[in-house]
């Protein structure tokens, strides 16, 4: 059974206003421990040894002289795991397999990428691990390789899994490949709706893979007692499923393992598998003492995330006045070593800002010898998107239509029918599209070499399991237990702030924590931008389901029916008519005297939330292009995004600020960049760049309030849709200031230069 | 292998303590004296997350071995609130919602101070220099930039 709270207009006291965050002190002070931060008595330090080699077989493994080694408390290998059979499960917005898992955590037969954990060491000292790892001698038999995505869905491609034979294609094929899934979502006759276009435009697009780029690396600290029982911190986006997963490849009760949830230093996806955890579980199990396992930048580069690389094909047409025919599009998106990438879901937000009658996208999942991609903001959608807006783009000015103007006369509605199964309810689309267009920005004057570029994205948004609890104590102040991880976006202030506007008390009377997996019941990751909508739809019933305790508790002390009181302004009062008249008592008078007149009085919430409301987002952004460094300088930027409702606006704010900068980073200069030996070669911030202050503008934001109608305060999520559409509106506008269109990301000053040349040699 | 023996003061209290050669600043800050508020993003000077002063001057606690410190005044985050009352910058990040997830946070608030003593009114892009070595990757650095202008025009009186 599902849960939706359904959506009503109300005066608001507490929702839409700024109060200062529950986390801000300790964050502004130092105090906030985060993953890292976190010590026992006794503890040794966990290092991993990780492969050297893009893809070998593993002969033999030799830990003897490492356990020799003084100061090594514990050894473990593949011998030290058990195999898992193919079972799947949800992890996040993807979906593990735990046959992969276990191999992702602990190479078994093969390692299948530079930086895949051969063998992990437990030492009373960091620099005693370090020494151990050097001890272990590993026989590798050197394998060939494959990286890129076009290379290694070719035939006679070196292959990674001898037993992957490709899903969603008939007949089975006879011979197993790297091309682990095919899929397609498709409605109408696409070749119909090509013949009736006046205009066709076809473009192929590449895209690197890029990291979540969080500032903590990955850190965890687990105790396993002779009991078999296990305490386990970590930075997660979801310590619940934390805990399935290493209960699982540990063959442990659920029970017995508890998970704390630490502060999360950014996770944008990437946090929301099991890397070391499993591993320090494992290391503290053998040597009976407490382990904490760290990551270092290198480590969190070479073996977490990425999100895919991918190579992507865009087929358009359109008539003379605009209207958009057939689309087709082809993605082909690296998965990493272990199928799973996000391309079903690129899949299904490549056209569906737009009312399609023919639209057909294919979608192939393919294994390279590269990190399992993780989860990174709204995983593929930008990579899908970035195509499908730039020949948009084309079709708009080739036929002398306003870019916004085209995607109005195209954009998806309230009744809309996708092309991969909803039909839309009310939606803030349109809305985003005509406030863009009336924004100051859009009609300011632009200078040579600048150009104005335009894009636009959509995001599902998503519900699932969630639980709550408030307890109101005995002075009328309330506890509120949440247990979905405040990713950083704010969620814990604005959970607050919703059962502060239910029960009608000030924000500062309720204290929200995020509780640990013994504290309630299970939750699902933060992830799908789930948290304000989900876990907020969770504390609203938690609530409700308080205030109706303390209605019956009001009429029980009053002698009244419980119909006769009403709960209002923080207050038990009369509901009116002939249902009978008593004192009003507060939240604190019912508290006061709530022990001795049955008992404390708390609400519950255990949901499955449902009826998550679409985001959509339109970003208009101004650029610069030296012709002669072929940097892009972003002069301007502005984000109009439908959020259903900030509960919080400073903090929806950051969330479109943040999402546009990291999707600049992504246009501009990110990039995972590997030798011809298949070895990572930028494992570090120097030379992965990720945007800093003086790279990018302020971001301009205009929040549209469209309400979902299946959350009580109307919230869609907000997170994710402002990384979508960057890459795509920084090409448009690449495009609009120097005549040429960049299919290549990052448009890194190489790639920008190079364009120019290759245009001059052209023209000459 | 025999320790060195330090002595310095941090936050303006005496501190000693014992570290290995290889050990730097920001593993003596964290391991050795527990003081976990300065945070290691990278541990090659790329992220500035431990970004602390030493007699005043700013440094990637990362790139500064512990013994170096020796004699030396060490101001962490740990020292930037006063009694209950926090830094102007500390407040003003609160105020205009200037962090997320916190973990650069105190590199940055440190970065800033340190902006702010040099030059008490700098231009938006002055700050946006001036923290180019700190990455954030949660909010876009607008409203860093302007919780640093806000802390600047309060802290000049006006």
């Amino acid at each position: 059974m599902s849960t939706m709270i359904k959506y009503e207009e109300k005066d608001l006291k507490v929702v839409g206003t700024r109060p200062l965050r529950p986390d801000g002190v300790d964050k502004v002070t130092g105090r906030a421990r985060f993953g890292a931060d976190y010590s026992l008595p006794g503890q040794l330090i966990g290092k991993v040894l990780r492969s050297p080699h893009a893809h070998a077989r593993i002969k033999s493994i030799d830990t003897s002289k490492a356990e020799a080694l003084p100061g090594v408390k514990a050894v473990v290998t593949r011998d030290d795991f058990a195999e898992m059979p193919v079972e799947f499960a949800l992890s996040g917005e993807l979906t593990v397999n735990f046959h992969d898992v276990t191999r992702n955590m602990m190479a078994r037969e093969k390692v299948y990428y530079d930086g895949h954990p051969v063998a992990a060491v437990a030492a009373t000292s960091e620099s005693i691990a370090r020494k151990a790892l050097g001890l272990i001698e590993v026989e590798y038999e050197v394998l060939p390789h494959v990286i890129d995505v076009l290379e290694a869905m070719k035939p006679d491609a070196p292959l990674l899994h001898e037993e992957q034979y490709t899903e969603g294609v008939t007949p089975r094929p006879d011979k197993p490949s790297n091309l682990a899934k095919r899929m397609v979502f498709s409605r109408g006759d696409v070749e119909a709706g090509f013949r009736q276009a006046d205009v066709i435009i076809e473009r192929e697009f590449n895209t690197k893979p890029v990291h979540q780029g969080y500032i903590e690396p990955q850190a965890c600290l687990a105790s396993y007692t002779e009991d078999g029982q296990a305490d386990l911190w970590t930075a997660s986006q979801g310590h619940f499923v934390i805990r399935s997963q290493c209960a699982k490849v540990l063959q442990m009760e659920v029970s017995k393992l508890r998970v704390m949830p630490t502060e999360l230093g950014g996770g944008f996806g990437g946090k929301n598998n099991i890397y070391n955890e499993p591993l320090a579980i494992a290391l503290s199990r053998k040597s009976h003492r407490p382990v904490k396992m760290v990551m270092t930048r290198e480590e969190v580069f070479r073996a977490t995330g990425p999100t895919s690389g991918a190579n992507v094909r865009i087929k358009m047409g359109c008539t003379r006045d605009g209207r958009i025919t057939a689309a087709h599009a082809e993605l082909n998106f690296q998965a990493g070593a272990f199928p799973g990438s996000s391309v079903a879901m690129a899949a299904m937000c490549t056209f569906t800002r737009y009312d399609l009658e023919h639209a057909r996208v294919v979608a192939n999942d393919v294994t390279v010898n590269r990190p399992k991609v993780a989860a990174y903001r709204a995983p593929g959608a930008p990579i899908a998107v970035f195509g499908v807006e730039s020949v948009i783009d084309e079709m708009a000015k080739k036929l002398g239509i306003d870019p916004i103007e085209f995607r109005l006369r195209n954009a998806a509605r309230e009744g809309t029918q996708t092309y991969y199964g909803p039909k839309f309810g009310p939606i803030g689309y349109v809305q985003t599209l005509e406030q863009a267009r009336a924004h100051p920005h859009y009609s300011a004057p632009l200078g040579p070499n600048q150009g104005r570029g335009v894009a636009t994205g959509f995001w599902f948004n998503i519900g699932s399991e969630t639980s709550s609890t408030i307890n109101v104590n005995e002075d009328g102040t309330v506890t509120l237990m949440i247990g979905t991880v405040d990713v950083a976006g704010g969620s814990r202030a604005a959970m607050a702030m919703m059962v502060a506007e239910e029960l009608g008390i000030d924000v500062d009377k309720v204290r929200p924590i995020i509780g640990d997996t013994s504290s309630m019941g299970f939750n699902f990751i933060t992830a799908g931008s789930r948290g304000t909508f989900a876990s907020g739809m969770a504390c609203v019933a938690a609530t409700r389901q308080a205030i109706d305790k303390l209605r019956q508790r009001v009429a029980q002390i009053r002698e009244v029916p419980v119909e006769a009181v009403l709960w209002k302004d923080g207050h038990a009062v009369p509901a009116g008519g002939e249902a009978g008249q008593f004192a009003p008592m507060s939240l604190a008078d019912v508290a006061k005297v709530a022990g001795r007149t049955g008992g404390t009085i708390a609400g519950h919430a255990e949901i499955n939330a449902q009826g998550a409301g679409p985001g959509f987002g339109t970003h208009i952004v101004d650029v610069e292009v030296d012709k002669q460094t072929g940097l892009i300088k972003i002069l301007r930027y502005t984000v109009v995004q439908d959020v259903g409702k900030a509960i919080h606006p400073a903090y929806v704010e950051g969330q479109l600020q943040g999402g546009a900068v990291q999707g600049i980073g992504w246009a501009l200069n990110e990039e995972y960049v590997y030798g011809d030996d298949g070895v990572l070669q930028n494992p570090g911030f120097l030379d992965y760049r990720v945007p800093v202050a003086s790279d990018v503008p302020f971001i301009d934001t205009v929040i549209v309030e469209v309400p979902n109608p299946n959350h009580p305060y109307g919230v869609r999520g907000c997170g994710e849709v402002p990384i979508i559409a960057p890459m795509a509106a920084i090409a448009n506008a690449v495009e609009n200031a120097i005549g040429i269109r960049l299919c290549e990301q990052p448009m890194s000053p190489p790639r920008v230069l190079k364009a120019i040349d290759d245009a001059a040699g052209a023209k000459a | 292998m025999a320790r060195h023996h330090v002595t310095a003061t941090v936050n303006g209290d005496a501190v000693e303590f014992l570290c290995e050669t290889h050990q730097t600043l920001l593993e003596v800050l964290r391991d050795e004296l527990r003081l976990t508020g300065t945070k290691e993003g990278c541990g090659t000077g790329d992220c500035g997350a431990c970004t602390v002063t030493l007699d005043g001057r700013m440094v990637c606690s990362c790139l500064v071995l512990g013994v170096e410190a020796e004699g030396k005044a060490i101001q962490t985050i740990e020292g930037m609130a006063v009694g209950r009352d926090l830094h102007p910058l500390q407040q003003k990040f609160l105020e205009h919602a200037a962090l997320q997830c916190g973990i650069c946070t105190p590199g940055i608030l440190v970065a800033a101070r340190s902006l702010l003593e040099r030059n008490p009114d700098p231009t938006a892009s002055e700050v946006r220099y001036w923290l180019a070595g700190n990455l954030c990757r949660c909010t876009g650095y607008h409203k860093i930039v302007e919780a640093v202008l806000d802390a600047a025009r309060e802290l000049r009186g006006n």
